[in-house]
């Protein structure tokens, strides 16, 4: 097959993940939500409303496509491609196995991180094209939070490159194989001095994906539906459908940086080979884990003000990640 | 095959780079103004990658695009009172005339000059690995590295005292 549709088939397959990923977490967010206020959540279509959101995306794309009069017609077309692309790129590079990724990037973790840094560009333009005041702040809190905590997300993972000497995500992955004492796992998240960078990781994370309790740009009590109130049918899909794919990649990032990736450490290494499957499961579920804790997250605490995240990033988080990599610079220079 | 590949990239990725940037300066709307500037750092990112140099491009789109040009709409929107004000008329100065002029000789000239000491650099075989880059950067390039960050501290200081701070 030529580089051309290996490359296609490749996307295609990204694609696919990504459509699946959506439609599979907003199902799974209706039940852990509704689970989590002791109710049932969707129980009508299909089994227990397994069919819900697939008929909800059957609604999405019959739906009328409105555009208001008032709005900047171009930009307010291209907004949606503009969040929907990078969420997409973001695929790219994360390792589900040692031999399914889209591409092995040496620089990996610099690429995925600088293709969710796109996302809010999208979200401010689809906020300023929206010609209303609330999509305008909407987007504005996206921007202005994105721009403060890219800072400390970048910054949180250094230690990890530090210790690895890579910023390829396999590379990192490998480097956490095996175990201590023969149970305890080898991954990063076992090594104290990664502890402060995982929590800060974690807060960046949910900043940068507008989580709750960050999801300032769409706090739907102040600001209606922040950049996304003037969008209908399937413009207002894709906005969602990105949101829950940058959290799929965060949370796969999680996964890979400090839970060790598709690897078990108490599996023997061939098995990953005999069953090609295997690698891609494991990681896949410990990606759902991670969302579902993010959802856990979404149902148990109340939304922030943004002059508390705004501070968060700009006087605690970027000052105390500065430190904590020179103080992990010294200890993996005298330890090693 | 690849060359025709590569070719056709850059022609694309060339327009993009020049008809952005006319754009850019074609539109009356700043906020489009904006934005074309941002798709302009997008395709010169994109020629950096056609030149192997990934890092490089990782850190334009990361550092210009998903930083700065943020910042630059960003503080668009919060200094427009009316949405209306974006949109302004073409008033050319004599200032604006001088300064065209100013430039476009001084390009002229430098081309004439120098143009014929240019020489096309040659692909090397093989691109080294980030690693390879970071300690270039941090021993051979190390005095040069620090300067540019003290630079960038300066004006880091200079625009937290320019914009008053806390008022004392």
């Amino acid at each position: 097959m030529s580089v051309f549709a290996i490359s296609a088939l490749k996307v295609a397959a990204a694609l696919g993940l990504m459509l699946a990923n959506g439609v599979i977490m907003i199902y799974m967010l209706r039940k852990v939500l509704g689970h989590l206020h002791i109710r049932l959540g969707p129980m009508h279509v299909g089994w227990k409303g397994t069919l819900q959101t697939v008929m909800d995306v059957l609604k999405l794309l019959t739906k009328e496509d409105i555009t208001p009069r008032a709005v900047d017609r171009w930009l307010f077309r291209l907004a949606p491609a503009v969040v929907f692309v990078p969420s997409l790129m973001a695929y790219a590079a994360l390792p589900f196995s040692d031999t399914w990724r889209v591409t092995d990037l040496d620089t990996g973790l610099l690429y995925t991180f600088t293709a969710l840094s796109l996302v809010p560009i999208g979200i401010l333009m689809a906020g300023w094209a929206s010609a209303n005041k609330w999509s305008l702040l909407g987007g504005m809190r996206a921007a202005a939070q994105q721009i403060a905590y890219e800072v400390p997300l970048l910054l949180s993972v250094l230690p990890i490159v530090m210790l690895v000497g890579s910023t390829n995500l396999g590379t990192i992955v490998e480097a956490q194989q095996g175990t201590l004492l023969g149970v305890v796992p080898r991954w990063f998240i076992m090594n104290p001095l990664f502890w402060p960078t995982f929590l800060i990781f974690v807060v960046a994370a949910l900043v940068e994906t507008n989580q709750t309790p960050f999801d300032l740009s769409e706090g739907e009590s102040e600001i209606v539906a922040g950049f996304a109130t003037e969008y209908s049918a399937m413009k207002f899909g894709l906005l969602f459908l990105s949101e829950f794919s940058n959290q799929f990649i965060v949370s796969a990032l999680g996964v890979t940086l400090f839970f060790g990736g598709w690897t078990l450490p108490w599996l023997p290494h061939s098995w990953y080979a005999a069953v090609p499957i295997l690698g891609p499961a494991i990681f896949i579920t410990k990606t759902y884990l991670g969302i579902f804790i993010m959802m856990w997250i979404r149902g148990t605490f109340p939304r922030v003000r943004i002059d508390q995240v705004m501070q968060l990033g700009w006087q605690r988080l970027i000052p105390v990640s500065l430190v904590w990599i020179v103080f992990s610079g010294i200890v993996i220079k005298v330890w090693s | 095959m690849t060359d025709t590949v590569s070719g056709v990239a850059f022609l694309a990725l060339s327009f993009a780079t020049i008809g952005g940037a006319v754009m850019m300066l074609a539109t009356r709307n700043v906020v489009h103004a904006a934005f074309w500037l941002l798709e302009v750092m997008l395709a010169t990112a994109g020629i950096y990658l056609l030149l192997s140099a990934e890092f490089l491009a990782l850190v334009q789109v990361l550092v210009y695009a998903g930083s700065v040009a943020v910042l630059l709409l960003f503080t668009i929107m919060l200094t427009l009172r009316r949405r209306e004000d974006a949109v302004r008329d073409f008033e050319p100065g004599w200032g604006s005339v001088v300064i065209v002029a100013l430039f476009g000789g001084s390009l002229l000239f430098a081309i004439q000059r120098f143009g014929a000491q240019m020489r096309p650099g040659t692909m090397p075989e093989t691109v080294p690995d980030v690693a390879a880059f970071g300690e270039t950067l941090f021993t051979q390039w190390a005095v040069p590295f620090e300067i540019a960050s003290l630079v960038l501290l300066v004006a880091l200081v200079g625009a937290v005292w320019w914009s008053g701070g806390d008022g004392s």
